[in-house]
C-alpha cells in the first residue's frame, strides 16, 4: 500500500524531493518497513534517519503518528489505518532537544 | 594563466571561492549544503575538477559528498564507516574505558594520483579509505588495532584522527595525527602503524614523554623532503627530520606556541607558517591581535605577519584544517578563522586581505592551484 511520509528538511534536500513523499511497502506495515522501503527508494538516506548497522534510530530523530510519538513503539508494532488508508501522514521529525541517553530508544528499528 | 579555487567547510556549509591567478578578484559560490556541518573539503591532486566534501549533523549523522565537475553539482556517496571487527574501548575523559563509536569525517586526504583513492580520518579515531570514488569505504584497521589503542583518550574536540599526509615519494607511507594519542607512520600502505612521538613532551598527561597520549594538533611537511615533518602539537612547535622518528622543538621567539595548523611554503621547504594562540584555554590570539608567525628557518627563528590583518580586538581561532597554500610562482597562503573570515595572501603572507568576512564558523580552508 502507499504511505506517505513527511520528512525534515535536510532530509529531503539528501533525498532530492521537494515535499511529501509516497513510497510503496508492504505489509505488515511497521515503522522499520517505512523505512526499508523509504532507503531503497532514495539510498542516500541511509544513516541518516538510523544506524547503519544497529539500526538503532538517530537520538535526534523522532517518528509521530496521529499525532502521537511512536518512537518508542515496538519495531513490530503495526501502523493505523489512518496511515495505511492515506488519511494521515507519517511523520519523520529532527528533535529540537535531545534528552537523555537513557531515554533514546534502543531497540533495533 | 593558472587559477586558484578556495574550498571553505563551515559548521553552516561549505563555500567555494575562486579567482584567476593574480588573486585580487574573488568569486564565491555557497552555501553548498547549507546549516550542515563541513568539517573538510579536499580536491584530487589526479582531477581537479573532483571534490569530496565531509557533510556532517548532529540530527544525521555523516554524508560523503562528491563533485565531479569542480563544485558545482554534487552526489551522495557512501557514508557507512562501520569499523572491522569488535572496535574495543578507548579512555574516556575520565580515564575509563569507553566504546570505539564513530562520529563524523574530520579529513579527506584525496591519493596524489588516483582521483577514485581517497582517505578519511574520522572520530572516534580511526582512518578509511575508499578506491571507488566514495562508493564504498573500508577501514585500515592496523591502525586503530595498534596496541595502544585503549590508551588513547579524546582531546577538547572528540578523538578524532584529523591530519593525513601523504609520503610523494614513497605510496607505502602515510602519517597520520589524533587528538589526542598522538602521530602514527605505515611504511605498508596502511597495514600496520607505528608511534612516532619521541621527543614530544606533554606536561599535562601523567607521564610526559609517553609513547601516545599527546595532543598532535597539525603536522605539515614540503614534498621535496618528505622526511621533514613539522607538527604544532598542543603546546610546542616541533620538527623531525627522519620521517617521524624523533623530533624538537622549534618553537624559537613565538609569543606561545599553542595553536592548531601549521602549513610549508609551496616551493621553500624552510618557510613555514603557524598562528599563535594565547593558550588552551583562551583559544584567541595573543593581545587581541590577529598574527601569522613565518619561519624561514625551518622553525626557531619567526617573524609575525601583521599587514592586513586586524590588529586590535580580535579574539578568533584558527582551527587545524584552516589554512593552506596554493602553488602559485609567488606562493599564496589562506587561513580560515572561527568569526567567518579567510583571509589570504598572494606574496607568501607579506600582505594578506580578507576574502571572505562574515561566513559561518570556518572549520576547514584548503586550495587548489588549477593549470
Amino acid at each position: 500500500m502507499t504511505i506517505r511520509v513527511a520528512m525534515p528538511a535536510h532530509l529531503r534536500t539528501i533525498a532530492k524531493v521537494s515535499g511529501d513523499v509516497e513510497i510503496d511497502v508492504a505489509a505488515p506495515v511497521t515503522i522499520p518497513a517505512i523505512l526499508d522501503a523509504l532507503e531503497a527508494r532514495f539510498p542516500a538516506l541511509q544513516g541518516t534517519i538510523r544506524d547503519h548497522v544497529t539500526r538503532i534510530r538517530r537520538p535526534f530523530i523522532r517518528f509521530f503518528v496521529c499525532a502521537e510519538d511512536w518512537s518508542h513503539h515496538p519495531p513490530e508494532a503495526e501502523l493505523p489505518a489512518a496511515i495505511l488508508n492515506g488519511d494521515e501522514t507519517f511523520l519523520i521529525v529532527g528533535a529540537i532537544a535531545g534528552g537523555k541517553k537513557n531515554n533514546w530508544c534502543l531497540a533495533p528499528i | 594563466m593558472s587559477r586558484v579555487r578556495v574550498l571553505v567547510g563551515t559548521k553552516k556549509g561549505a563555500f567555494i571561492l575562486e579567482s584567476d591567478g593574480k588573486r585580487e578578484k574573488w568569486n564565491m559560490t555557497g552555501p553548498h549544503f547549507g546549516g550542515w556541518e563541513i568539517y573538510h573539503l579536499n580536491g584530487s591532486p589526479a582531477d581537479p575538477n573532483r571534490i569530496y566534501a565531509s557533510q556532517s549533523s548532529g540530527w544525521f549523522g555523516q554524508m560523503i559528498q562528491r563533485s565531479d565537475d569542480g563544485g558545482q553539482t554534487w552526489e551522495a556517496m557512501d557514508n557507512k564507516f562501520v569499523y572491522e571487527g569488535v572496535p574495543g574501548t578507548h579512555q574516556w575523559y575520565d580515564g575509563t574505558p569507553h566504546p570505539w563509536e564513530f562520529k563524523r569525517v574530520w579529513h579527506l586526504e584525496p591519493s596524489l594520483t588516483d582521483a577514485d583513492t581517497v582517505y578519511a580520518g574520522v572520530e572516534d579515531a580511526a582512518i578509511f579509505k575508499t578506491t571507488d570514488g566514495g562508493k564504498s569505504w573500508t577501514e585500515l584497521a592496523g591502525l586503530r588495532q595498534h596496541g595502544s589503542g585503549p590508551k588513547w583518550q579524546p582531546g577538547a574536540g572528540g578523538m578524532c584522527l584529523h591530519t593525513i599526509v601523504l609520503d610523494p615519494a614513497n605510496a607505502n607511507r602515510i602519517y597520520i595525527a589524533i587528538s589526542a594519542a598522538g602521530a602514527f607512520r605505515t611504511d605498508d600502505g596502511g597495514a600496520t602503524w607505528t608511534p612516532i612521538n619521541q621527543g614530544l613532551r606533554s606536561e599535562y598527561i601523567p607521564d610526559a614523554n609517553a609513547e601516545v597520549g599527546h595532543c598532535v594538533h597539525r603536522i605539515a611537511m614540503h614534498p621535496s623532503r618528505p622526511n621533514t615533518l613539522f607538527m604544532q602539537k598542543h603546546w610546542d612547535v616541533m620538527r623531525s627530520d627522519n620521517a617521524g622518528d624523533t623530533w624538537h622543538e622549534v618553537s624559537g621567539n613565538l609569543p606561545t606556541d599553542f595553536g592548531f595548523p601549521i602549513q610549508v611554503h609551496a616551493h621553500e621547504p624552510e618557510t613555514i607558517y603557524v598562528v599563535p594562540i594565547l593558550s588552551d584555554s583562551l583559544h584567541y590570539p595573543p593581545d587581541g591581535k590577529l598574527r601569522v608567525y613565518r619561519s624561514r628557518t625551518g622553525g626557531n627563528e619567526w617573524e609575525a605577519l601583521t599587514n592586513g590583518l586586524p590588529q586590535s580586538d580580535c579574539y578568533v581561532n584558527i582551527l587545524r584544517d584552516a589554512m593552506a597554500a596554493d602553488k602559485l610562482d609567488q606562493c599564496g597562503i589562506y587561513f580560515g578563522t572561527t568569526g567567518g573570515q579567510v583571509y589570504a595572501s598572494a606574496d607568501s603572507g607579506d600582505n594578506w586581505t580578507a576574502i571572505a568576512s562574515n561566513l559561518p564558523s570556518v572549520l576547514s580552508v584548503e586550495v587548489q592551484t588549477i593549470p
